[in-house]
Protein backbone atom coordinates (compact mmCIF):
# COMPACT_ATOMS: atom_id res chain seq x y z
CA UNK A 1 0.00 0.00 0.00
CA UNK A 2 1.11 3.55 -0.88
CA UNK A 3 0.38 6.91 0.91
CA UNK A 4 -1.10 9.41 -0.66
CA UNK A 5 -4.93 8.90 -0.04
CA UNK A 6 -4.57 12.53 1.02
CA UNK A 7 -3.14 15.42 -0.31
CA UNK A 8 -2.34 16.20 3.11
CA UNK A 9 -0.12 13.29 3.85
CA UNK A 10 2.28 14.33 1.72
CA UNK A 11 2.53 17.88 2.98
CA UNK A 12 2.92 16.92 6.80
CA UNK A 13 5.27 14.08 6.07
CA UNK A 14 7.97 16.31 6.71
CA UNK A 15 6.31 17.19 10.35
CA UNK A 16 5.73 13.61 11.34
CA UNK A 17 9.66 13.70 13.24
CA UNK A 18 9.03 16.71 14.59
CA UNK A 19 5.94 15.31 15.92
CA UNK A 20 6.97 12.13 17.34
CA UNK A 21 9.79 14.38 19.12
CA UNK A 22 6.88 17.02 20.67
CA UNK A 23 8.96 19.57 19.07
CA UNK A 24 5.70 21.39 17.24
CA UNK A 25 3.81 24.11 17.51
CA UNK A 26 0.18 23.51 18.85
CA UNK A 27 -1.47 24.80 15.42
CA UNK A 28 0.58 21.88 13.59
CA UNK A 29 0.43 19.33 16.25
CA UNK A 30 -3.46 20.12 16.10
CA UNK A 31 -3.54 19.42 12.58
CA UNK A 32 -1.73 15.98 12.38
CA UNK A 33 -3.77 15.05 15.12
CA UNK A 34 -7.13 15.54 12.72
CA UNK A 35 -5.69 14.41 10.16
CA UNK A 36 -4.30 10.94 11.60
CA UNK A 37 -8.36 10.35 12.60
CA UNK A 38 -9.07 10.06 9.07
CA UNK A 39 -5.95 8.50 7.57
CA UNK A 40 -5.12 5.42 8.59
CA UNK A 41 -1.88 5.75 6.97
CA UNK A 42 -0.52 8.20 8.41
CA UNK A 43 -1.23 6.24 11.84
CA UNK A 44 0.99 3.44 10.26
CA UNK A 45 3.77 6.00 9.42
CA UNK A 46 3.94 7.51 12.82
CA UNK A 47 3.49 4.31 14.60
CA UNK A 48 6.14 2.48 12.43
CA UNK A 49 8.55 5.55 12.91
CA UNK A 50 8.40 5.39 16.82
CA UNK A 51 9.28 2.09 16.75
CA UNK A 52 11.51 2.25 14.78
CA UNK A 53 13.53 4.71 16.88
CA UNK A 54 12.72 2.88 19.93
CA UNK A 55 13.87 -0.60 18.82
CA UNK A 56 17.35 1.72 17.82
CA UNK A 57 17.49 3.28 21.16
CA UNK A 58 16.46 -0.20 22.90
CA UNK A 59 19.61 -2.42 21.42
CA UNK A 60 21.89 0.84 21.60
CA UNK A 61 21.75 0.74 25.35
CA UNK A 62 22.98 -2.95 25.49
CA UNK A 63 26.51 -1.96 23.61
CA UNK A 64 29.01 -2.23 26.06
CA UNK A 65 32.73 -1.59 25.58
CA UNK A 66 34.58 -4.71 25.81
CA UNK A 67 36.98 -5.13 28.66
CA UNK A 68 39.37 -6.16 26.44
CA UNK A 69 39.00 -2.89 24.68
CA UNK A 70 39.02 -0.40 27.60
CA UNK A 71 42.06 -2.56 28.64
CA UNK A 72 44.12 -1.43 25.32
CA UNK A 73 42.63 1.92 25.31
CA UNK A 74 44.15 2.81 28.58
CA UNK A 75 47.57 1.40 27.77
CA UNK A 76 47.76 3.03 24.64
CA UNK A 77 46.96 6.33 26.66
CA UNK A 78 49.56 5.39 29.28
CA UNK A 79 47.10 5.49 31.95
CA UNK A 80 47.27 1.55 33.58
CA UNK A 81 47.65 3.07 37.16
CA UNK A 82 44.35 4.62 36.68
CA UNK A 83 42.70 1.07 35.09
CA UNK A 84 41.21 -0.08 38.43
CA UNK A 85 40.66 3.41 39.65
CA UNK B 1 24.88 15.38 27.57
CA UNK B 2 24.01 11.55 27.92
CA UNK B 3 22.38 9.84 30.86
CA UNK B 4 24.34 9.65 34.22
CA UNK B 5 27.64 11.55 32.37
CA UNK B 6 25.50 14.58 31.70
CA UNK B 7 26.26 14.81 35.55
CA UNK B 8 29.52 14.53 35.84
CA UNK B 9 31.43 17.83 36.46
CA UNK B 10 35.13 17.80 34.97
CA UNK B 11 37.99 20.21 36.21
CA UNK B 12 38.90 22.37 33.24
CA UNK B 13 41.50 23.91 34.80
CA UNK B 14 42.84 20.03 35.56
CA UNK B 15 42.57 18.92 32.03
CA UNK B 16 44.30 21.94 30.60
CA UNK B 17 47.23 21.63 33.12
CA UNK B 18 47.46 17.83 31.41
CA UNK B 19 46.19 15.78 34.65
CA UNK B 20 46.24 12.30 34.20
CA UNK B 21 43.92 11.49 36.62
CA UNK B 22 41.33 14.20 35.77
CA UNK B 23 42.36 13.15 31.89
CA UNK B 24 41.22 9.30 33.24
CA UNK B 25 38.07 10.36 34.64
CA UNK B 26 37.41 11.65 31.76
CA UNK B 27 38.22 8.44 29.92
CA UNK B 28 36.09 6.38 31.85
CA UNK B 29 33.09 8.18 31.79
CA UNK B 30 33.34 8.97 28.14
CA UNK B 31 35.01 5.72 26.53
CA UNK B 32 31.87 3.92 26.51
CA UNK B 33 30.25 6.34 24.27
CA UNK B 34 32.50 6.90 22.03
CA UNK B 35 32.97 3.34 21.40
CA UNK B 36 29.02 2.77 20.44
CA UNK B 37 29.10 6.05 18.49
CA UNK B 38 32.18 4.21 16.27
CA UNK B 39 30.37 1.19 16.34
CA UNK B 40 27.06 2.59 14.57
CA UNK B 41 28.81 4.83 12.42
CA UNK B 42 31.62 1.92 11.25
CA UNK B 43 29.66 -1.43 12.12
CA UNK B 44 32.73 -2.90 12.78
CA UNK B 45 34.06 -3.55 16.59
CA UNK B 46 37.93 -2.88 15.26
CA UNK B 47 37.14 0.45 13.29
CA UNK B 48 34.95 1.33 16.60
CA UNK B 49 38.27 0.91 18.91
CA UNK B 50 40.46 2.61 16.57
CA UNK B 51 37.84 5.85 16.31
CA UNK B 52 37.89 4.98 20.40
CA UNK B 53 42.22 5.01 20.50
CA UNK B 54 42.39 8.19 18.06
CA UNK B 55 39.44 10.30 19.66
CA UNK B 56 41.46 10.07 22.76
CA UNK B 57 44.56 10.34 21.62
CA UNK B 58 44.00 13.76 19.94
CA UNK B 59 41.94 15.00 22.86
CA UNK B 60 45.00 14.31 25.23
CA UNK B 61 47.74 16.11 22.42
CA UNK B 62 45.14 18.88 22.59
CA UNK B 63 44.09 19.70 26.07
CA UNK B 64 45.65 22.75 26.30
CA UNK B 65 43.59 24.32 23.16
CA UNK B 66 40.39 23.13 24.78
CA UNK B 67 38.79 27.15 25.71
CA UNK B 68 35.73 25.62 27.93
CA UNK B 69 33.22 27.08 25.25
CA UNK B 70 31.59 24.14 25.11
CA UNK B 71 31.32 20.91 27.26
CA UNK B 72 34.05 18.17 27.51
CA UNK B 73 31.40 16.23 25.91
CA UNK B 74 30.67 17.97 23.11
CA UNK B 75 34.32 18.66 22.75
CA UNK B 76 34.91 14.81 22.48
CA UNK B 77 32.27 14.29 20.35
CA UNK B 78 33.43 16.54 17.29
CA UNK B 79 36.78 14.68 18.09
CA UNK B 80 35.47 11.21 17.29
CA UNK B 81 32.56 12.49 14.92
CA UNK B 82 35.62 13.83 12.48
CA UNK B 83 37.52 10.50 13.43
CA UNK B 84 34.53 8.30 12.17
CA UNK B 85 33.45 10.61 8.97
CA UNK B 86 37.06 10.37 8.15
CA UNK B 87 37.52 6.44 8.83
CA UNK B 88 34.04 6.09 6.42
CA UNK B 89 35.63 8.13 3.84
CA UNK B 90 38.74 6.06 3.47
CA UNK B 91 36.46 2.96 3.72
CA UNK B 92 33.09 3.17 2.30
CA UNK B 93 34.27 6.36 -0.12
CA UNK B 94 30.67 5.64 -1.74
CA UNK B 95 28.77 6.91 1.38
CA UNK B 96 30.74 9.85 1.11
CA UNK B 97 30.57 10.53 -2.60
CA UNK B 98 26.89 9.89 -2.13
CA UNK B 99 26.05 12.86 0.51
CA UNK B 100 22.72 14.10 0.77
CA UNK B 101 21.94 15.63 -2.90
CA UNK B 102 18.98 17.37 -1.84
CA UNK B 103 18.68 20.70 0.13
CA UNK B 104 17.87 20.66 3.59
CA UNK B 105 14.88 22.87 2.68
CA UNK B 106 13.21 19.95 0.09
CA UNK B 107 10.42 17.65 0.90
CA UNK B 108 11.87 14.61 2.30
CA UNK B 109 11.15 11.64 0.03
CA UNK B 110 7.78 9.90 -0.14
CA UNK B 111 7.25 6.55 1.96
CA UNK B 112 6.87 3.52 -0.62
CA UNK B 113 5.48 0.96 1.79
CA UNK B 114 2.53 1.46 4.77
CA UNK B 115 2.36 -1.63 6.24
CA UNK B 116 1.67 -1.51 10.29
CA UNK B 117 4.73 -4.17 11.50
CA UNK B 118 4.78 -3.26 15.13
CA UNK B 119 2.36 -5.78 16.58
CA UNK B 120 5.12 -8.43 16.25
CA UNK B 121 6.00 -10.57 19.29
CA UNK B 122 8.53 -8.47 21.02
CA UNK B 123 11.08 -11.52 20.97
CA UNK B 124 10.76 -11.43 17.06
CA UNK B 125 12.45 -7.97 17.11
CA UNK B 126 15.80 -9.01 18.84
CA UNK B 127 16.94 -12.02 16.89
CA UNK B 128 19.86 -11.81 15.51
CA UNK B 129 18.70 -11.70 12.36
CA UNK B 130 16.57 -8.63 13.32
CA UNK B 131 19.74 -6.68 14.61
CA UNK B 132 21.74 -7.35 11.75
CA UNK B 133 18.39 -5.71 9.66
CA UNK B 134 18.81 -2.78 12.18
CA UNK B 135 22.76 -2.91 11.62
CA UNK B 136 22.39 -3.50 7.62
CA UNK B 137 20.09 -0.51 7.65
CA UNK B 138 21.92 2.23 9.26
CA UNK B 139 25.01 0.99 7.26
CA UNK B 140 22.54 2.10 4.21
CA UNK B 141 22.38 5.72 5.07
CA UNK B 142 24.35 8.45 3.50
CA UNK B 143 27.10 9.87 6.40
CA UNK B 144 24.97 12.59 6.24
CA UNK B 145 22.31 11.07 7.92
CA UNK B 146 24.07 8.36 9.77
CA UNK B 147 25.72 10.83 11.78
CA UNK B 148 22.79 12.95 13.02
CA UNK B 149 20.78 9.64 13.61
CA UNK B 150 23.55 8.35 15.58
CA UNK B 151 24.00 11.18 17.99
CA UNK B 152 20.68 12.78 18.20
CA UNK B 153 18.72 8.79 18.59
CA UNK B 154 21.49 6.19 19.66
CA UNK B 155 23.95 8.74 21.94
CA UNK B 156 20.58 10.61 23.23
CA UNK B 157 21.80 14.20 22.25
CA UNK B 158 19.61 17.06 22.31
CA UNK B 159 19.51 18.77 18.51
CA UNK B 160 21.06 21.91 20.03
CA UNK B 161 23.90 19.24 21.02
CA UNK B 162 23.97 18.11 17.67
CA UNK B 163 24.17 21.38 15.89
CA UNK B 164 26.93 21.88 17.90
CA UNK B 165 28.97 19.24 16.79
CA UNK B 166 28.64 19.08 13.47
CA UNK B 167 28.76 22.83 12.94
CA UNK B 168 25.01 22.67 11.44
CA UNK B 169 21.99 24.76 12.04
CA UNK B 170 19.05 23.56 14.40
CA UNK B 171 16.63 22.84 11.61
CA UNK B 172 19.33 21.16 9.46
CA UNK B 173 20.05 18.24 12.81
CA UNK B 174 16.33 18.41 12.54
CA UNK B 175 15.66 17.88 8.37
CA UNK B 176 18.46 15.51 8.15
CA UNK B 177 16.78 13.26 11.62
CA UNK B 178 13.30 13.40 9.89
CA UNK B 179 14.97 11.73 6.98
CA UNK B 180 17.34 9.06 8.44
CA UNK B 181 13.99 8.33 10.33
CA UNK B 182 11.87 7.92 7.47
CA UNK B 183 14.28 5.97 5.71
CA UNK B 184 15.00 3.37 8.33
CA UNK B 185 11.36 3.29 8.53
CA UNK B 186 11.16 2.04 5.14
CA UNK B 187 14.14 -0.42 5.18
CA UNK B 188 12.66 -1.96 8.65
CA UNK B 189 9.25 -2.33 6.72
CA UNK B 190 10.52 -4.29 4.10
CA UNK B 191 12.34 -6.61 6.64
CA UNK B 192 9.61 -6.61 9.13
CA UNK B 193 6.64 -7.21 6.69
CA UNK B 194 8.72 -10.37 5.46
CA UNK B 195 8.36 -12.07 8.75
CA UNK B 196 4.93 -10.21 8.89
CA UNK B 197 4.24 -12.43 5.83
CA UNK B 198 5.57 -15.51 6.84
CA UNK B 199 2.88 -15.57 9.53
Amino acid sequence: MKMGKHPECRHLLASLSGYIDGELEEELCAEIERHMQDCENCCVVVDTLRKTISLYQTTAASTSLPEEARQRLYRRLDLDEFLNA
Amino acid sequence: MDNENRQQDFSLEKLRQGDRAEFARLVEAYSPLIYRLGLKMLNNPQDAEDILQETFIKAYQHLGDFDGRSSPATWLYRIATNEALMSLRKKRPELISLEEPLSDTSQPQEPMQILDWCCLPEEDYLTAESLEALDRSIDALPASLRIVFVLRDIQGLSTREVAEILDLSETAVKTRLSRARLRLRELLTTYFGDILSER
